[in-house]
């Protein structure tokens, strides 16, 4: 039942970035992008990392996969026409690719089978975030909410200039 | 005896459907009770959609002085038969420009986000759909996926007025996503978990019998409601916050060069995450599906869910044919300047009320915290424009 589940989520994810690399409009290919990251999602989901797919898909798709389209369709105008194929890109796709592969190929780990562990729960990552971790958790949120008053201030800035 | 058979008699009726697949392999027994519980959930919302759809008509009819639909059946009441008829028997007309595929994919991943938000809801005792730990979480991952498809929508269809009206729905989508889930916080703390039968069940209870411990009792749960019950409207681009629609504006925004049964797809989705999101409130302030007073607990479970989303949806129909639309800047100001501090306020006064022992001193210290926050920020926040008494120079 896994397999197949792991099989079928594989060829969406790797259609889907396929499509996205290969698609001539932009705007086609960030929606392709969702694909994968839906597929990703999934990949958690079915590693028993629920809260993870989650916000996997909260964040990917609800912020950065809206902030990509925003982005295309506010910076420019239609491309169309075929892009043709570039040619640095890839190569370094491809060296890039070829490179994790020679890593993973190497590792050791492999040959390890994966522990049976319980299912991360909500209330695991809670408890473990609040005791372990309360530190750096702390400091994303200074640094977050630090970064919601600047985007607020900054909106506040332009509306007196107008005046 | 009798009480808890008709609590449960969904349940059961689930059971007796599966019973013929006693000897099946688990995974078919599995995907089969799936399939009960996403039919029970589409059955039932559905239903709630035609149904609202005629009574929002005659209940908008009764505070407007007129009749609304009175000509299909008695009273009006098969009107949604003939709206569905009319629907799917309209051309569906697709822009010879439009982007075809995203065109077409836009109003079936609105619908199936409205409708996967609905099946975390817990809509009786035992009676969630879709149990999950994150099940907070994944009706906002769920919702937040809406936006990308109002966008494929209004990007799809190559027009300005879809695109406009695309911008406007995802600006106030996303600026109101903000206070929905920073007002959810405060009871996902106070609970500490994330599922819905969890916060549910942390509602039971009464004092004295007749009181309830739902959380809209507490003062920053009550205020929690009203920003949330206000965000709700806003995502849902209900009046008075619809601006994403304007027929004098920008037409039906989005949904523009959508006809026939894809604009009843885009209408039904907006009326599911309207119950979605009603529904979810009274999961969270409202106790879920525990009854109002100990006496009548009698009555089955999913009777006073409904009673209670009914109530809000009641309110959402009262609010539309009451209140003149805002103005989108009114609406973006509202939601950073107003709705986020009150937000991060509550969270301080829900805090306040757990460490003062949850009792009376709580209740008062939190609602001191709120009130101070709520007259600084009215103070701060008030434009000062005086209006002097209108003098008229021609009408007298």
């Amino acid at each position: 039942m896994n397999s197949v589940a792991f099989l079928v989520i594989a060829i969406i994810t790797l259609s889907g970035a396929l499509a996205a690399a290969a698609l001539p409009k932009l705007i086609h290919a960030a929606l392709s992008l969702v694909i994968v990251f839906v597929g990703v999602a999934a990949y958690f989901f079915l590693l028993g990392a629920e809260f993870v797919g989650l916000v996997q898909v909260f964040v990917y798709i609800g912020a950065v996969a809206v902030l990509i389209v925003f982005t295309i369709l506010l910076t420019r105008r239609e491309l169309t026409g075929d892009r043709g194929i570039n040619w640095g890109g890839a190569i370094v796709a491809l060296a890039v690719f070829g490179g994790l592969l020679w890593t993973i190929l190497k590792t050791k780990s492999l040959a390890i089978r994966a522990p049976q562990i319980e299912p991360l729960t909500v209330k695991r990552i809670g408890e473990v975030l609040m005791t372990n971790y309360v530190w750096p958790l702390q400091c994303v949120g200074l640094v977050l909410t630090a970064a919601l008053i600047g985007a607020l201030i900054l909106v506040m800035e332009e509306k007196r200039e107008e005046r | 005896m009798s009480g808890a058979f008709l609590d449960q008699i969904f349940l059961r009726a689930k059971e007796w459907l599966l019973s013929p697949l006693a000897g099946a392999p688990d995974w078919l027994i599995q995907i089969v009770s799936s399939l009960i519980n996403i039919s029970g959930v589409l059955g039932v919302f559905l239903t709630l959609f035609a149904a609202i759809s005629v009574l929002e008509r005659k209940i908008l009819g009764r505070m407007q002085n007129r009749y609304g639909p009175n000509r299909v059946g008695p009273f009006g009441l098969f009107q949604p038969v003939a709206d569905g008829i009319k629907m799917l028997i309209k051309e569906d007309v697709v822009p010879a420009r439009a982007d075809k595929v995203v065109h077409f994919l836009a109003p079936i991943l609105v619908a199936a986000t409205a409708i996967l938000a609905l099946g975390v809801i817990p809509y009786g005792r035992n009676m969630t759909p879709f149990t999950i730990d994150g099940g907070i979480l994944f009706f906002f991952a769920v919702g937040s996926t809406t936006e990308l498809a109002v966008f494929m929508a209004g990007w799809g269809s190559n027009n300005k007025f879809s695109m406009l009206g695309a911008m406007r729905a995802i600006a106030q989508m996303v600026s109101y996503e903000l206070p929905l889930i920073l007002t959810t916080l405060p009871v996902v703390m106070i609970v500490g978990a994330l599922s819905p039968d969890a916060i549910v069940a942390a509602q039971d209870g009464y004092s004295f019998g007749v009181l309830p411990h739902w959380f809209v009792t507490t003062p920053w749960g009550a205020a929690a409601f009203i920003l949330f019950f206000i965000s709700g409207l806003v995502e849902s681009n209900r009046t008075p916050f619809d601006v994403p629609e304007g027929e004098s504006e920008i037409v039906a925004g989005h949904m523009t060069e959508y006809s026939g049964f894809k604009y009843a797809t885009f209408f039904m989705a907006e009326y599911f995450g309207m119950f979605a999101i009603s529904g979810l409130a009274v999961t969270l302030f409202l106790g879920g599906w525990h009854s109002p007073i100990a006496a009548l607990n009698f009555i089955p479970s999913y009777f006073w869910f409904f009673l209670k989303l009914s109530a809000l949806l009641f309110v959402y129909i009262w609010v539309r044919g009451t209140l003149p639309r805002t103005r989108v800047d009114q609406i973006m100001n509202f939601a950073w300047k107003f709705m986020l501090p009150m937000a991060f306020t509550l969270i301080v006064a829900a805090a306040v009320w757990h460490y003062q022992g949850r009792g009376l001193a709580g209740w008062l210290w939190s609602l001191a915290v709120i009130a101070i926050v709520y007259f600084a920020l009215s103070r701060l926040l008030d434009t000062r424009k005086k209006f002097a008494p209108r003098t008229y120079r021609f009408a007298e």
